[in-house]
C-alpha cells in the first residue's frame, strides 16, 4: 500500500480556514500534495450530500474545515450547524461501511498556518493506513437524489 | 444564461513563486483541453496592469463570456480581476480563480511534477465551476455615515478626529475614565522627545469640544451586529447600555506593557524597574541619586513563549539612556542587548546619539541572558558578553527591563464580538500586510495602533489616519453595492417545512402568504447554512450553488462532465 495517494477533498469556509490555508503558504509550510480545496463562505453551507458525493465519486477523505466555535464564525454559528451535521454524518457512513475517520472536521482560524499543514499531513498519513476507500469502483448509489 | 460558454484562462507565472515550481505552460495547454475553454494565455503577472489589459482585450476578441485566472488566493486578488472583467463588460459574478500559488507551488515546492498536476486538477475545478456561472445583481445598500471607534488612545483619537473631519458622525468608545490611554503613562516620546502630554492635550481638546465626536469613557462593547453600512452597536457603562447605529468600525484598542514579574529579578530583587516605571520617576522627578543604569533588552520579548520583537524597545532605552545621560553626563549607563533593531533615519541617529554620549552597549547571547541577583548595595547583574567572550558584573542603582508590548487582554473578545482575526501572538491581524495593511478581511472594520502591533506613537497615528481615510470611503459614496452571494428559494420545490428559517442566523427568511419560504436578499449574508439543510433542495445559494459545488468536487476527483 506503498504507493497508494490518497485523494482529498476539503471544504473550507472562506474567512478562517481557508485564510488559515493561504497563510501556510505565505509561510511555506510544506505538506502533501494530495488536498483538492472547494471554497465556501461557511462551513455550515457543507451539505452532507457534497461530502457524500466526494466519497461516491472517489474520494479516500474529506475534510470540512471552519472557524474556531464558540464565536469565531463568520456568520455567528455556521460551525456549530457544521459541527453537527459532520457528526451524524460520521454515524450514517459507519452503518453504510465507510469508516467515519476518513471525513475530519477541524477548526482553523487565519491565523493557523501551522495547523492547517499539520492537519493536512495527518489526514494523508491516516488515509495511508486506512487505505483506498471502499467505495472505489463501486456502483452503490448512496447520495440522497440526483 | 442561454450562451454557451466561453471560458478564457489566464496562469500566472507570479515571477518565480509559481513559475519556479509549476510547469505553467504546461498548465495553460492542459486548459485548452478542458470543456467550454476556448483561449488560454500564461502571464508573468496577472495582476499587473499588463496583465488585466491582456485580459480585457482576450474577453473582446475572443468573445470571453466565463474568465479563470490560476494565481494567488481570491481573498486578496478577486475584486482586482472582477473589475478588469467589469471594465471589460462581463459581470463580474462569471469570474472564477485557482489558487495555485499559495495553496500549490508554495506548499509543494519540492514536488514541481506533483505541483504541476494539482495545479492542473485546481484549474479543471475552477473551470468545471465557471462552466455553470451565472451573471449575479448586486443590491445596492445604503451607508450609515458615522464612525464608531473602539479605543480613546492616540490612534482612537486620531482616527475619530479624522473622521470628523471628513465630515462623518464619530461615537468613541473608551474603556477607562479618561482619554489619552497609553500615552498618559509616558514620559517623553522619541525622536523629538516631545512630552507625552503636549502631544495628547491638543487630540483631547480636540475630541472633546467637536460636537460630533460622542465619547463614551467607561464604557465597553457589548454586541455588534449588521456589516458594512449597517452595524449596530451596543455599549455598556455602569450607567447602563446604549444602542446606536454605524456604517464602519475602527479597532484602536492599544496594547499593553508586559508585567515582567519572574524575569531578571523583577518583584524579587530591590531597584529592577520597568522602562515605564523609569519614564515615571524621571517624569514625576523621583528619581533620586541613581548613578548607574543597567539596561535589559528584550525582556520577555523573542523567546518562545513571545517569539515577536516589540519594535519600540530598542528606541525607547536609546532615549532613555540619552535622557539619563544629559542629567547627568557622569552617569553609568548600560545598554544591554541580543540584536539592535534602531531602524530608519531617525532612529539609527538617536543610538549614534547615545553611543556619543559614552552609552556602553553590551551584547549578550539568548542562550546565556543576563541574571540580576540582590548585591550588598543594590542589584547586582552578571552577563555574558559575547563580543568580549568574558563574564562582566555590574553592580548598578538601578535595572532598568524592556519589557515589550503585549496584546490587550480585551483583543480575544472584541475579536469574537467583530468576527475578525487575531494573529498567533495576539494581536489583530489585518486582511493583507501590503495589499489591505488597515482593513479587516470583514467590509467596513479597520484596526491601526498597537492593536494592530506593537509600534511608536508616528506610527500609530500614520495607521490611524489611513484607517480613517480607509473607513470614509463607503461613507462619503453613501451606498455601495452588497454581494450578490445570497440565497434564493424555488417557490415550485419549497414545502413549507420552515428549517432554513429557524436555522438563518440573519433572521433573512419568513414564509409568505402560501407557505413557501422567501428570502430578503439585503438581510441574507451569503452563508448558504440554509441552502445545506433544504431537504428539497429548494433553496439555491447564488455563487455557490449545489451545483457548482458538485461539479468541482467531482472535477476534483478527475471527473470532467461534458
Amino acid at each position: 500500500m506503498t504507493d497508494f495517494e490518497p485523494k482529498i477533498v476539503g471544504f473550507l469556509c472562506n474567512w478562517c480556514s481557508y485564510a488559515g490555508a493561504d497563510l501556510a503558504g505565505v509561510s511555506r509550510f510544506q505538506y502533501p500534495p494530495n488536498l483538492r480545496v472547494i471554497r465556501v463562505m461557511c462551513s455550515g453551507r457543507v451539505h452532507p450530500a457534497h461530502i457524500m458525493e466526494a466519497f461516491k465519486n472517489g474520494a479516500d477523505g474529506v475534510l470540512v474545515a471552519g472557524c474556531h466555535p464558540p464565536n469565531d464564525c463568520h456568520y455567528i454559528s455556521g460551525n456549530l450547524k457544521a459541527q453537527r451535521r459532520v457528526a451524524l454524518l460520521k454515524m450514517l457512513m459507519a452503518q453504510l461501511g465507510l469508516d467515519p475517520e476518513r471525513l475530519r472536521l477541524e477548526w482553523i482560524s487565519a491565523a493557523e498556518g501551522d495547523k492547517f499543514a499539520r492537519v493536512i499531513r495527518e489526514m494523508v498519513s491516516n488515509l495511508k493506513e486506512l487505505g483506498p476507500s471502499p467505495l472505489h469502483d463501486s456502483e452503490a448509489v448512496i447520495a440522497g437524489d440526483d | 444564461m442561454s450562451e454557451e460558454p466561453r471560458i478564457g484562462v489566464f496562469v500566472c507565472h507570479c515571477g518565480i513563486n509559481i513559475g519556479g515550481y509549476v510547469d505553467v505552460p504546461k498548465i495553460v495547454e492542459y486548459s485548452m483541453t478542458l470543456p467550454d475553454v476556448v483561449y488560454a494565455e500564461p502571464n508573468l503577472y496577472t495582476c499587473s496592469s499588463d496583465g488585466l489589459q491582456k485580459i480585457k482585450e482576450a474577453i473582446e476578441k475572443h468573445n470571453l463570456n466565463r474568465v479563470v485566472v490560476a494565481s494567488c488566493t481570491p481573498r486578496t486578488h478577486e475584486p482586482l480581476f472582477q473589475g478588469a472583467c467589469e471594465e471589460a463588460g462581463l459581470n463580474k459574478y462569471l469570474f472564477e480563480m485557482a489558487n495555485i500559488r499559495d495553496q500549490c507551488s508554495w506548499v509543494h515546492m519540492h514536488e514541481p511534477e506533483k505541483a504541476t498536476q494539482k495545479a492542473k486538477d485546481l484549474v479543471r475545478m475552477a473551470v468545471a465551476k465557471a462552466r455553470l456561472l451565472t451573471p449575479g445583481d448586486e443590491p445596492e445598500i445604503d451607508i450609515h455615515p458615522t464612525g464608531l471607534v473602539i479605543g480613546g488612545g492616540v490612534s482612537g483619537m486620531t482616527a475619530a478626529l479624522s473622521l470628523m473631519n471628513q465630515g462623518f458622525k464619530v461615537h468613541l468608545v473608551e474603556k477607562a475614565d479618561k482619554l489619552g490611554g497609553a500615552l498618559n503613562e509616558l514620559g517623553t516620546l522619541f525622536p523629538t522627545n516631545v512630552k507625552a502630554g503636549e502631544l495628547l492635550r491638543p487630540l483631547i481638546k480636540g475630541v472633546e469640544e467637536s460636537p460630533d465626536i460622542v465619547v463614551h469613557l467607561n464604557s465597553a462593547l457589548k454586541e455588534v451586529k449588521g456589516f458594512l453600512g449597517n452595524f449596530e452597536a451596543e455599549i455598556e457603562s455602569k450607567e447602563g447600555s446604549e444602542r446606536f447605529e454605524v456604517g464602519t468600525v475602527i479597532v484602536a484598542t492599544g496594547a499593553d506593557y508586559l508585567d515582567p514579574v519572574g524575569l531578571f529579578g523583577y518583584g524579587e530583587v530591590h531597584g529592577v524597574v520597568t522602562q515605564l516605571e523609569l519614564e515615571q520617576k524621571m517624569k514625576e522627578g523621583s528619581l533620586g541619586d541613581v548613578k548607574s543604569v543597567v539596561m535589559v533588552q528584550c525582556a520577555g520579548s523573542r523567546i518562545e513563549e513571545r517569539p515577536y520583537c516589540s519594535r519600540i524597545c530598542c528606541t525607547e532605552a536609546m532615549k532613555n539612556a540619552s535622557l539619563l545621560k544629559e542629567e547627568d553626563p557622569d552617569r553609568d549607563i548600560y545598554i544591554l542587548y541580543r540584536d539592535l533593531q534602531t531602524y530608519g533615519i531617525e532612529y539609527t541617529e538617536m543610538e549614534w546619539d547615545a553611543k556619543r554620549k559614552g552609552v556602553k552597549l553590551v551584547k549578550y547571547d539568548k542562550a546565556r541572558p543576563p541574571v540580576v541577583t540582590r548585591g550588598e548595595r543594590g542589584p547586582m547583574v552578571k552577563v555574558w558578553a559575547s563580543l568580549l567572550n568574558e563574564e562582566l558584573t555590574i553592580e548598578p542603582d538601578l535595572v532598568v527591563l524592556s519589557a515589550p508590548l503585549v496584546p490587550n487582554p480585551d483583543n480575544k473578545t472584541l475579536s469574537q464580538q467583530l468576527k475578525v482575526p487575531l494573529n498567533s501572538d495576539g494581536f489583530f491581524m489585518e486582511a493583507h500586510v501590503k495589499l489591505r495593511p488597515l482593513d479587516f478581511a470583514t467590509d467596513g472594520i479597520f484596526v491601526c495602533g498597537t492593536a494592530h502591533s506593537p509600534k511608536e506613537v508616528a506610527e500609530s497615528i500614520s495607521q490611524a489616519k489611513g484607517a480613517a481615510s480607509r473607513a470614509g470611503i463607503p461613507m462619503a459614496k453613501g451606498r455601495v453595492r452588497a454581494a450578490a452571494i445570497t440565497a434564493v428559494v424555488d417557490e415550485d420545490r419549497c414545502c413549507g417545512c420552515g428549517i432554513c428559517i429557524e436555522l438563518c442566523p440573519y433572521n433573512a427568511i419568513t414564509k409568505d402568504e402560501m407557505g413557501i419560504a422567501r428570502v430578503t436578499s439585503v438581510v441574507c449574508k451569503g452563508c448558504g447554512v440554509c441552502g445545506a439543510s433544504c431537504p428539497e433542495r429548494a433553496i439555491t445559494m447564488r455563487h455557490f450553488t449545489n451545483e457548482q459545488l458538485e461539479a468541482q468536487g467531482l472535477a476534483a476527483l478527475g471527473r470532467v462532465v461534458d
